[in-house]
């Protein structure tokens, strides 16, 4: 299967995401300049992690003029896969291509660590290897994290199952003390209503490989390969 | 030239946590009067030109679509000293058009 991994100005976890593509699952992989208004007739496009545009205005505002968008949202809108990843998912938001928007974490705090994360349910090309109420160790890195929606968005969200990730204590509980960053009923990720674009805050691909502390994270990858592309025999 | 200025500011019913720690810092200052700080941003546009009606309309798009995100923030514009609330009204109106069918399907 082929996938495209964005470049921005800023971007800084384009090479982990390209690593886990290639190496990791054996894929096809292209990095894709912003400034290119082709995306090599990928079939999965990934919006990485990073400081697109150094963060300026908002964050993913000024990356959601790129060249690049115009076909990262053709491609959506003609149901290919599309993923955004901590700062990707800021972008989607700011592009219009997810609802909502990240907003600075109420404690002011940049949060790096590896926190509990549950998948709320596997009915998702995204989520497909799990089980629900599986909780995954995911790492985040973010300052503005905080998903914030109005609450008719947020009803609707929930009721048409694209919340896919929401932070919880290890026991699966969304408690306050286990929201990292503020974010309105623990959103962690959501879909698009169509349910092929999806945005979250922590990182799978820096949880792809044992020798990085935890595996959690290629579920997410080998989901999309079980439903959009050639399933991967994986010994985890 | 036409000078047009801009203020960002977070909406009422979103948090603020700059502002809340601004009000803090200022607290811990020995003023004890401060009800509550808030936090935007300040944004100075220069336009060639001195036809004013002629750009208010473009000027309005900068700041819908790219200065400020109407989920979280509010605008002023104010164009050579005086404040744009013709544009302000037209904006608001064409918002309410917006959220009117979403809030419709969200119900259904």
């Amino acid at each position: 299967m082929r996938w495209a991994v964005i470049q921005f100005p800023g971007s800084n976890c384009d090479q982990d995401v390209f690593h886990v593509l290639k190496n990791v699952l054996a894929q096809e992989v292209d990095y894709i300049w912003h400034k290119n208004s082709s995306l090599n007739g990928a079939e999965a496009i990934v919006v990485p992690g990073g400081f697109s545009y150094g963060d300026y205005l908002r964050c993913g505002a000024i990356a959601r003029f790129s060249p690049i968008m115009s076909a990262v949202k053709e491609a959506a809108t003609a149901g290919k896969t599309v993923l955004g990843i901590c700062n990707g998912f800021q972008i989607l938001c700011e592009a219009g291509l997810l609802p909502g928007v990240l907003v600075r974490n109420t404690s002011l705090h940049f949060r790096c660590e590896t926190v509990p994360v549950r998948v709320e349910h596997p009915a998702s090309r995204f989520t497909s290897e799990y089980l629900t109420g599986q909780v995954l160790r995911l790492p985040i890195a973010h300052g503005e994290g905080h998903y914030v929606a109005d609450e008719a968005t947020l009803d609707s969200l929930f009721l048409h199952k694209q919340v896919l990730f929401t932070y919880s204590d290890l026991q699966g509980r969304n408690t306050q003390g286990a929201n990292p960053n503020g974010s309105q009923r623990h959103i962690a990720g959501i879909t698009n209503r169509a349910g092929n674009v999806l945005g979250l805050m922590p990182h799978p691909e820096r949880a792809s490989e044992k020798i990085l502390g935890s595996t959690d994270g290629l579920g997410l990858f080998t989901s999309i390969l079980a439903n959009v592309g050639t399933p991967v025999a994986q010994a985890a | 030239m036409i000078r047009a200025q801009v203020i960002v500011r977070p909406r009422a019913s979103i948090f603020d946590p700059q502002g809340d720690a601004v009000s803090r810092a200022i607290q811990h200052l020995g003023v004890s009067k401060l009800k509550q700080a808030h936090v935007g941003k300040f944004i100075e546009l220069e336009l060639d030109g001195d036809d004013v009606e002629a750009v208010r309309g473009q000027l309005e798009t900068i700041c819908q679509d790219l200065l400020s995100n109407p989920v979280i923030e509010d605008y002023t514009l104010t164009i050579n000293g005086h404040e744009d609330l013709k544009g302000l009204a037209a904006s608001a109106a064409k918002l309410a058009k917006k959220s009117a069918p979403k809030a419709k399907k969200a119900k259904a």
